[in-house]
């Protein structure tokens, strides 16, 4: 295997959509496809760019149908590849990542959503069937150098996709990082991949969501298939969930929050230890498998706050962990800038701190700060 | 009493037959005729009668794989009622 | 008449024409009576073993009752959505541009799902070669309308006959395809008779050898008989099909070498094909 000089690993001031791209090409990405959307776009741009010097491909999709399925033929020959979009476009694949998923292919999946509303299409999936993806939400642009590239690595350990939930920020705000490739140890062989070779030899491939087998082999039959699929998911969940937590020992209050927002949630509850307030937080990097346990721990707390850029759905998760222990109230809300496709005015660390007050000082019943308005639309 | 050459013959697979019948229209010579057997599935499966040319159509023709087609090295001759 | 000894193989002669093609791990399978499609699909299985390019042939199969043959033919093969072939085509065909690409796919699941899956790998001259089997109807669900049924033909959903005023009208997808600038090989065959599977068999070995040649994309589409979806006895459905089916989409090789051809010209080219095939069963046989 030939080395080739990893772009990117000068340390460097870089926007999330190049480093998401640059992470995912040190991974060994050789293809992707995609078609245009804020915020997703300039990932697009950038995979187009740079994908072809390392002897990759990137297709500007005439769809997001047709995306997906270019990115399964891709998978289906044994390379590392990727779609992505914004949760808007995601809402097209839906079919295809169910059925991918049942086929057992390792696709990476890129959403740079509008805010934190695709949660549960993260995490639930709109397709088909019993299905599951691993779903990653790197806090910065360091953090998602890092977690594109395990999710390369993840989706190939499991034979499973992996989605990585980013937003606004994460695909523009720029960062000095460097794109080094993580070695996350072995992956099987991906003997299952069809190159023709076998074609005619009397055991030719057949990569099926179906559990069916070629003739004279045994076919495991859907329902021993999917119940296969599902073991394994069991699996995943009880050994890939990802939290990072602080000050959670003595802490009244926890702050629940994912993604850029948990950035700014973690900074204001930093803010308010050092000014003596017994606060913590918990950040899960992983939304699918759900840190059930590090949400756990934080139900000795008095008030659990869960901070989200929608009208509520991580707190649905947070609710199952802490199962009645503590009381959970949601503290964040809708909020966009007058596009629609970026960050709102309730992403401030001065609101936020607010808030958290708020739950702090009034518990679960408190009456929060009313939710500040964006500027008037343009058009 | 007549005789009838013929040029080829067939193997048929009655038993992978669905009596669709496509190779009796198919047969040039007209050579091809539905028989009154059934076979497991319960379905009818041709005969071949003296005349086959060995040109091969119900093969081309049989959706369910059934034909195997041969031409002898010298023609083989039937002898028929008139 | 007498009849003949069929079980055995015959001594003194030579064989000339096998049971099930090569690619097929067994012929059997449980498509209805009369079905077309097992017919086509052997013209496209044999023509991989004649081109002698098994070991690096990949294909991709939609959703419809060829779908069943998946396990028994002996192609490395990916199963995809209804309509969505042509991509996953394009994936593989990108990260392996030495295999041999073919995606196998019926009308509903071609022109109705997934009509603008095609048309997009056939406008980037993707160098893929996707087959379709046209008949007219979504068989496996039991006979319904599709984009290419014709008019007056009777579905499950268009029980009077499909009516312009009120269901549209067919789209022809060989002709579409064949006006767009990165096709380069586009013919419409049928399996209506032994003459129409030998010329059917014809183009697919043309479409594979352009998709070879890396000219571009390649179409071949097949008119294939349903008896049981167009609700008529199968030993009349290669009838139906040439004065139904037959007659709107127009076989013959609608774009060779990037020359679109008039529908005079098939037609004329039509009368010629049929000619000789006549001669040539006559003369004995097919197979030459």
């Amino acid at each position: 295997m030939t080395t080739i000089a990893v772009r990117g690993a000068e340390r460097r001031l870089m926007e999330g959509s190049e480093a998401i791209a640059l992470a995912s090409i040190a991974a060994g990405c050789r293809f992707f496809a995609g078609y245009p959307m804020t915020p997703f776009t300039e990932v697009l741009e950038h995979f187009a760019r740079y994908l072809p010097e390392v002897g990759g491909t990137c297709i500007n999709a005439e769809s997001e149908l047709e995306a997906v399925g270019m990115a399964w033929g891709a998978l289906a020959t044994g390379a590392r590849a990727a779609t992505g979009s914004t949760g808007q476009g995601l809402s097209l694949m839906q079919e295809s990542f169910a059925e991918i998923t049942l086929a057992e292919l390792p696709l990476v999946i890129f959403n740079l959503a509008r805010g934190q509303g695709d949660y549960f299409q993260a995490t639930r999936g709109g397709g088909h069937g019993d299905y599951r993806h691993l779903v990653l939400a790197p806090v910065d642009i360091t953090e998602a150098v890092e977690l594109t590239q395990l999710a390369f690595h993840l989706a190939d350990r499991w034979r499973n996709p992996v989605l990585v939930y980013g937003d606004y920020l994460t695909a523009h705000v720029e960062e000095s990082v460097s794109v080094d490739p993580i070695d996350f140890g072995p992956v099987p062989d991906k003997d299952w991949a069809v190159d023709g070779a076998t074609t005619g030899t009397g055991h030719a491939k057949l990569l099926s969501p179906l559990g069916l087998a070629k003739f004279g082999a045994e076919p495991i039959g859907i329902e021993a298939h999917l119940r296969r699929i599902v073991a394994k998911q069991h699996e995943i969940e009880r050994t890939e969930a990802r939290a990072e937590t602080g000050y959670l020992d003595d802490a009244e209050t926890v702050v629940v929050a994912f993604g850029s927002p948990a950035r700014f949630v973690r900074s204001v509850v930093r803010d308010l230890r050092e000014a003596g307030e017994r606060v913590g937080f918990v950040r899960p990097i992983t939304l699918w498998p759900f840190p059930a346990d590090a949400v756990a721990a934080a139900a000795g707390a008095r008030t659990v706050a869960v901070f989200e850029l929608s009208a509520g759905q991580l707190i649905d998760d947070v609710r199952l962990a802490v199962l009645g222990r503590a009381p959970v109230v949601g503290i964040g809300g809708i909020s966009t800038d007058g596009s629609g496709f970026g960050v709102g005015r309730l992403l401030d660390v001065e609101t936020i701190r607010d808030r958290v007050l708020a739950v702090h000082r009034g518990g679960a019943d408190a009456a929060l700060p009313p939710l500040p308005d964006n500027e008037r639309t343009l058009w | 009493m007549t005789t009838i050459t013929s040029r080829g013959t067939v193997r048929i697979d009655t038993e992978a037959c669905k009596g669709c019948e496509l190779c009796i229209t198919a047969c040039p010579p007209r050579v091809l005729t539905m028989g009154s057997d059934l076979n497991r599935a319960g379905f009818h499966s041709p005969l071949l009668e003296p005349g086959c040319t060995g040109c091969a159509a119900c093969l081309f023709v049989c959706p369910d794989f059934c034909f195997e087609v041969y031409r002898y090295d010298q023609p083989v001759v039937t002898e028929v009622a008139s | 008449m007498p009849t003949l000894d069929t079980s055995t193989e015959p001594s003194g002669a030579r064989r000339v024409g096998d049971l099930t093609p090569d690619l097929l791990l067994t012929g059997e399978h449980h498509l209805c009576p009369g079905c077309g499609e097992p017919l086509a699909l052997r013209c496209l299985l044999d023509t991989i073993t004649d081109l002698e390019v098994t070991t690096q042939t990949i294909g991709v199969v939609g959703i419809g009752c060829y779908t069943a043959f998946t396990t028994s033919i002996d192609v490395d093969l990916v199963q995809a959505l209804h309509g969505r072939a042509p991509s996953v085509a394009t994936g593989i065909k990108r990260m392996r541009p030495d295999a041999v690409v073919f995606t196998l796919q019926g009308d509903g699941d071609m022109v109705n799902e997934g009509l603008q899956e095609v048309l997009h790998t056939a406008a980037r001259g993707e160098a893929v070669t996707c087959v379709l089997l046209n008949n007219g109807v979504f068989g496996e669900t039991g006979g319904h309308m599709t984009a290419t049924t014709v008019l007056g033909q009777r579905t499950k959903n268009t029980i009077d006959g499909r009516e312009a005023e009120y269901h549209g009208y067919p789209i022809l997808i060989g002709d579409l395809i064949s006006r767009l600038e990165g096709a380069s090989y586009v013919a419409r065959g049928s399996v209506h008779n032994a003459g129409a599977v030998a010329r059917t068999k014809k183009m697919v070995r043309r479409a594979l050898e352009s998709q070879r040649r890396g000219d571009g994309f390649s179409f071949v589409e097949v008119l294939t008989m349903c008896p049981t979806g167009w609700f008529i006895p199968t030993g009349e459905s290669p009838e139906y099909l040439h004065e139904t089916l037959g007659a709107v989409h127009v076989m013959g090789e609608l774009k060779v070498d990037g020359r679109v051809k008039t529908t005079d010209e098939l037609h004329t080219e039509n009368v010629a094909r049929q000619r000789e095939v006549e001669a040539r069963l006559a003369a004995g046989g097919l197979d030459g």
